[in-house]
C-alpha cells in the first residue's frame, strides 16, 4: 500500500445484474459519500432490459468538485459473473477488484497489476438467510458494508441513510443495518483497512442537493402550475411524468374531497400526447409532455401546427442515442436539429438547455412562461445523463413573489373595450398577438384556430399577401424571443485568451474540468455555455472575439454547429467540433486531448476534419 | 351569387331562453358544394344548440382535416374552433376537455379522418370517455382529394369515377359499441327531424357521444351504385324509433302508446323519450344494440336513430377524479406550493 493515501479522488464501478436490487444499495453508497460532504457524481450504465443483463453503476468522488465522468476505474465491485472478464480488464493498474470469492477466481481472470479483494458474499448470505430473495438482496448491502471499512466511510452515515430510506417500513431497518455490519466486519477482519484509496469527511457540498434531472423537471412543472400532462411511456423520459405524478399526489390533491387539481393522461402514442397538450393549452391550461427522440419525430406534425397556430406548448425531450431501435438507455445530445426545426414548412422552435437538475427545475418553470408569452412550443432539451442520474446541484428555490406570466390573453372586460379583435393582429409590433381562451366572452373574441390559411382576424383566406405577412410576423416574434430566453453563461479568464470553447447541457461539467486541466498546462481557454435557442448576440460576439473556437457536442454530426452556422451565419471554418457519440457521458480527458491535439496540428482542422470520439 | 350573409335580422326572430336568436348560432357561409349533406348537419347543430339554449361561447368546436372538418367554420360563429391535424381531432378535444370540464365540446370528423388516419385516436377517445359530441360526417369517400373510396365504403359500392370498392367497410358505430361508448347513434343528413333531437341528447349526455351521420357527397359519391347516395340511404334506412329530447324544465307533452315507449333521464335532469318501432332492439342494452346492427346489416338495411345509451357511464373527469373547478381556472395559489415546501423537498434530497 502506498504511503500517502489518495483521499477523496476515485472512481468506483459496481457491476451488477439487472433486477437484483443493486440500484438502491449502490445509491446508498453515493449518498453516503455526499453526506460525508464530498462531491460525488453517480452514473447508471444500464441495458435496455428488465432483468438479467449486466448493469453498472459508476461513482466518481472528487474533492476538487469535478462532476463529469472520468475514465480509469480505481475500484470495481464485481457481483456479476457474466461480465467478470470485462470487469477485471476495466480496472486501472494498481486498482482494486472486489469480487465474490465463494468460488475460487478463474485463473484466466488473474492480473498481476491489480489488487484482488475477495469477499465471500454468497457464503455469508447462505449462512445468514434462508429466503432466496433475501440472499440476493442482502448481498448488495454486504458489499456496501465492506466498502465502508475499506474506504473508511463513516458507518453512522450509512446507518442514518438506511433509517431514512426505510421510513414507514421500520421492520426493514435492522436487517439492512445488520447486513452492512456483516460486510464491514468481514473486511475489517481480513484486510488492512482502510485502503490507500479512501474517503475523508469534508464540508464541500454545503447546502447542495443530490437529485436527478427528470425529478426536477416534474417538480418544476408543479411549481409552474402545469395542470395537464399527456404522455406516452419512453425511456429515458418516463420518470419526468412519474415525478410529476408523485409530487401531484403529495401537493395537488384536495385534502377534503380527494379531488385532483391535475390531469395526467397516458396517451395512445406520442402524436396523441402532443395533440392533448395543444388542446389543453389552447383551452387555457398549462400543459406539457415528456418524450425522447422517437417521440419528437412523431410529434413533429403537431409541433408545426402549434407553431403556425401559435398555441403554447411545453415539450421535454430527454435525449438518448437514436434511432427507435437504438440504444434507449444511452445518452446523447442528438435531437438538436430535430427539435430546433421540428415539422414541415418554415418552423423553428425555442429550445432551453439545462445542465443541472436545478436548471431543469428553473427552466421547466421558465418554459411555461415563455410558451405563453411567445405563444409557441418550447422544448426543454435534457438528456439521459442529466435526466436519469443523480447530480449534486444547488438547492431549488422559488421566489414567493414570482407571478406566472400568462402572456397576452384578453379577458371579457378587455374584449368589451376593443373596437375589433384580431387574433393575429400585431398590435405591439413585437410579433406577439393577443389570444383569447374559449368561453371568455359571449359574443366577442371567438376565432377559428387553423394553420396558416388565415388573415390577421383569423378569417379564412388563401391570399398570398396575408400568408407572407404572417410569416414575416413570425420572424419578428422569433427576434423578440431572443431577448426573453436564458442568456448564455460566460466563463472568462483574467488574462486575454485566443481560444474559446462553446458547450451546453451535460457536456458542462467535463468541459469546465477540461478548461482547468488545460490551464494547468498553460493553455488558457475561455468558455461559453449555451442555454437556449434562439441565440443571443453574446454567442456571436464570443465567436468573433476568439481566434480558435471549439464546440463540444455529444453527437456525430455536429448538430449544434449546423444550428449556429444556420442561425448566426457563422463561417463553419471558425467552429472546431469536438464530437463524442458512443452513448457514454463525455469526459474531461476526451475534451482536453482533442483540444490539445487540434492545437498541436499545424493547421487547426477545418470543417471536414472534426475530431470524432469514442472513449 | 354573393358570399355575404345579410346583417339584417328580423326583429321578431324567435328567441331562446337566453334571448339569443338562431342568428347568434350561425356563422360564415359554407364553401362546400351546393347540396352537400354536411351543410344540413351544420344547420341541425345550429338548431339544436339554439333550441336547447346553450350559451354559444360555452361551446368549443374541434375538427380534423377534410370537408367535414371545414364545417365548424359554418356554425356557431361565437364559439372558439380549432381545425387541427388530419385524424387527430380526438386528442385535441381530449386535451381541451381535460383543461375545462365546463364547456361543451363538439368534435366534427369525417370517415377518412376517423376510420382511417385517425382510427387509433377515435378508439382511444371512446375508451377514455371524453365528454363530447363526436359527429362523423360519413360520405364514404375523400371529397377534398376528389373522391377516393374511404374505409367506410361498402363492398361493391361504386364511385362516380366507376371504381368498385372491394374492401370490407369499417363501421364506426359497431366499433364504438364494442369499445364501450355510452351514447351511440346513427343518422342521415337528410333527416333533420331525427338528427336534431339526437344532437340535443348527445350534448346533454355526460361522456362520449357518437353520432355517425351518413352525409352524401353530391359531387363524388351520389351516383347510382353508391351506397352513400341520397337515394340509396332513403330507400334502405330503417330507424330504431321516434326520438324526443326533453330539456329538464320542459313539460313532457308527447304521447306514446303504452308498452313501447322508454324514458331515460340524463344526469342534468333532461330526458330522452324513445318510441321503439322494432321490438327486437333495446337501446339500453349493448348486446341487443350490437345484435340489431348485425341483423340490419345482413338484410342490407341501414339502422338509424339512437342505437345505444348508458347514462351511468363514467366520463374522463369522473374516472380521473379531477376537481370540479375547471383546471384552466385554477390560480397560482391553487397550484404553486411555494418556497417553504420546496425547502422541505431540498432537505429530503440531502
Amino acid at each position: 500500500m502506498s504511503a500517502s493515501p489518495i483521499v477523496n479522488d476515485l472512481v468506483i464501478r459496481f457491476a451488477n445484474v439487472n433486477g437484483t436490487g443493486s440500484a438502491s444499495a449502490n445509491g446508498l453508497f453515493a449518498k453516503a459519500v455526499f453526506r460525508m460532504g464530498i462531491p460525488v457524481s453517480p452514473k447508471n450504465i444500464f441495458p435496455s432490459n428488465i432483468q438479467g443483463l449486466p448493469t453498472w453503476y459508476e461513482v466518481r468522488v472528487s474533492e476538487k468538485g469535478y462532476l463529469g465522468r472520468r475514465e480509469g476505474l480505481d475500484i470495481v465491485v464485481s457481483v456479476n459473473p457474466q461480465s467478470m472478464p470485462q470487469d477485471v480488464r476495466s480496472v486501472r493498474e494498481e486498482g482494486y477488484f472486489l469480487y465474490d470469492n465463494t468460488k475460487p477466481l478463474d485463473i484466466r481472470l488473474q492480473r498481476n497489476d491489480i489488487h484482488y479483494i475477495g469477499l465471500p458474499l454468497t457464503r455469508i448470505c447462505l449462512a445468514e438467510y434462508r429466503d432466496p430473495r433475501q440472499r440476493l438482496l442482502f448481498k448488495n448491502m454486504i458489499y456496501i458494508g465492506a466498502l465502508a471499512a475499506l474506504l473508511d466511510i463513516d458507518f453512522s452515515v450509512l446507518k442514518n441513510l438506511v433509517q431514512d430510506q426505510f421510513q414507514g417500513k421500520e421492520k426493514l431497518i435492522a436487517p439492512n443495518i445488520h447486513a452492512l455490519e456483516l460486510g464491514c466486519q468481514y473486511a475489517l477482519e481480513h484486510f488492512d483497512c482502510p485502503l490507500g484509496l479512501r474517503l475523508e469527511k469534508r464540508d464541500l457540498v454545503g447546502d447542495r442537493i443530490l437529485m436527478d434531472g427528470n425529478a426536477a423537471v416534474g417538480l418544476g412543472a408543479i411549481y409552474a402550475g402545469a395542470t395537464v400532462a399527456a404522455w406516452y411511456p419512453i425511456t429515458p423520459s418516463t420518470s419526468v411524468v412519474d415525478s410529476f405524478d408523485k409530487y401531484c399526489k403529495r401537493l395537488r390533491i384536495d385534502a377534503g374531497s380527494g379531488a385532483r387539481k391535475y390531469a395526467i393522461i397516458q396517451a395512445e402514442d406520442e402524436l396523441a400526447a402532443m395533440g392533448m397538450v395543444i388542446g389543453a393549452s389552447w383551452n387555457g391550461a398549462r400543459a406539457f409532455t415528456a418524450t425522447s427522440g422517437p417521440g419528437v419525430s412523431l410529434m413533429s406534425e403537431f409541433l408545426g401546427l402549434a407553431y403556425f397556430a401559435e398555441v403554447p406548448a411545453v415539450l421535454v425531450d430527454v435525449q438518448r442515442a437514436g434511432p427507435s431501435t437504438g440504444m434507449p438507455t444511452r445518452t446523447q445530445q442528438s435531437d438538436i436539429l430535430a427539435a430546433a426545426y421540428a415539422s414541415h414548412g418554415d418552423t423553428r422552435h425555442v429550445l432551453l438547455i439545462p445542465a443541472t437538475p436545478k436548471e431543469c427545475f428553473d427552466m421547466m418553470a421558465e418554459a411555461f412562461d415563455l410558451a405563453e408569452r411567445l405563444q409557441t412550443p418550447v422544448i426543454l432539451l435534457s438528456d439521459l445523463d442529466l435526466g436519469m442520474n443523480d447530480h449534486v446541484c444547488d438547492p431549488l428555490s422559488w421566489p414567493d413573489d414570482r407571478v406566472y406570466d400568462r402572456g397576452k390573453v384578453l379577458d371579457a372586460e378587455q374584449l368589451d373595450e376593443l373596437e375589433r379583435y384580431g387574433r393575429y393582429l400585431d398590435v405591439d409590433e413585437d410579433g406577439i398577438c393577443y389570444r383569447t381562451i374559449p368561453g371568455a366572452h359571449p359574443t366577442r373574441g371567438a376565432f377559428f384556430t387553423r394553420g396558416s390559411s388565415k388573415n390577421e382576424f383569423a378569417i379564412y383566406t388563401e391570399s398570398d399577401e396575408d400568408y407572407a405577412k404572417n410569416m414575416d410576423r413570425l420572424v419578428r416574434k422569433w427576434n423578440t424571443a431572443k431577448s426573453m430566453v436564458p442568456e448564455p453563461i460566460f466563463y472568462p479568464r483574467s488574462e486575454p485568451c485566443r481560444i474559446g470553447v462553446i458547450f451546453f447541457g451535460t457536456s458542462t461539467a467535463s468541459t469546465l474540468e477540461a478548461i482547468e486541466r488545460l490551464a494547468e498546462e498553460s493553455i488558457r481557454v475561455e468558455g461559453l455555455r449555451l442555454r437556449a435557442v434562439p441565440f443571443s448576440e453574446d454567442v456571436e460576439r464570443f465567436i468573433e472575439e476568439h481566434e480558435e473556437v471549439f464546440l463540444v457536442e455529444q453527437n456525430r454530426d455536429a448538430q449544434m454547429r449546423t444550428l449556429l452556422v444556420n442561425e448566426l451565419g457563422v463561417n463553419p471554418q471558425r467552429l472546431h467540433a469536438i464530437l463524442h457519440y458512443d452513448g457514454m457521458p463525455i469526459t474531461a480527458r476526451f475534451i482536453q486531448q482533442t483540444i490539445q491535439s487540434q492545437l498541436a496540428s499545424a493547421d487547426t482542422p477545418a470543417m471536414d476534419q472534426v475530431a470524432e470520439g469514442g472513449r | 351569387m354573393t358570399y355575404l350573409r345579410p346583417a339584417f335580422a328580423h326583429p321578431d326572430l324567435p328567441r331562446n331562453e337566453l334571448g339569443y336568436t338562431r342568428k347568434d348560432y350561425e356563422s360564415a357561409l359554407s364553401t362546400l358544394c351546393a347540396g352537400c349533406g354536411h351543410d344540413s348537419i351544420s344547420a341541425a347543430v345550429v338548431q339544436a344548440c339554439h333550441e336547447t339554449s346553450i350559451e354559444p361561447h360555452k361551446v368549443a368546436k374541434v375538427s380534423g382535416i377534410g370537408c367535414s372538418s371545414k364545417t365548424p367554420t359554418y356554425f356557431l360563429g361565437n364559439s372558439h374552433g380549432f381545425n387541427s391535424v388530419h385524424g387527430r381531432m380526438p386528442s385535441v378535444a381530449t386535451g381541451a376537455a381535460a383543461a375545462n370540464r365546463e364547456l361543451t365540446y363538439i368534435g366534427v370528423s369525417g370517415d377518412g379522418d376517423s376510420a382511417s388516419i385517425g382510427i387509433g385516436q377515435f378508439a382511444h377517445a371512446v375508451r377514455r370517455n371524453v365528454n363530447m359530441l363526436y359527429l362523423v360526417e360519413n360520405n364514404g369517400c375523400y371529397g377534398l382529394t376528389k373522391g377516393q373510396d374511404s374505409a367506410t365504403a361498402e363492398v361493391g359500392s361504386r364511385s362516380k369515377a366507376g371504381s368498385v370498392n372491394q374492401l370490407a367497410p369499417i363501421d364506426l358505430v359497431s366499433m364504438a359499441l364494442e369499445l364501450g361508448a355510452g351514447f351511440v347513434a346513427r343518422s342521415f343528413s337528410g333527416d333533420k327531424a331525427q338528427l336534431v333531437p339526437l344532437i340535443k341528447a348527445a350534448i346533454a349526455h355526460r361522456g362520449f357521444a357518437l353520432i355517425d351521420v351518413i352525409s352524401p357527397c353530391v359531387t363524388f359519391n351520389n351516383n347510382p351504385g353508391s351506397t352513400k347516395s341520397y337515394d340509396y340511404v332513403r330507400e334502405h334506412m330503417n330507424t330504431t324509433g321516434h326520438f324526443d329530447f326533453v330539456p329538464m324544465h320542459q313539460e313532457i307533452t308527447a304521447q306514446y302508446p303504452p308498452g313501447s315507449s322508454k324514458e331515460v333521464t340524463l344526469h342534468d335532469g333532461s330526458s330522452v323519450h324513445l318510441h321503439k318501432l322494432d321490438d327486437t332492439i333495446d337501446p339500453l342494452d349493448r348486446r341487443s344494440a350490437l345484435h340489431a346492427l348485425q341483423e340490419y346489416k345482413a338484410s342490407g338495411k341501414i339502422l338509424t336513430g339512437l342505437i345505444f345509451m348508458d347514462e351511468d357511464s363514467q366520463d374522463m373527469h369522473q374516472v380521473m377524479n379531477t376537481c370540479n373547478k375547471p383546471l384552466n381556472q385554477l390560480t397560482q395559489s391553487d397550484l404553486c406550493p411555494g418556497n417553504r415546501v420546496l425547502q422541505d423537498i431540498n432537505d429530503s434530497l440531502r
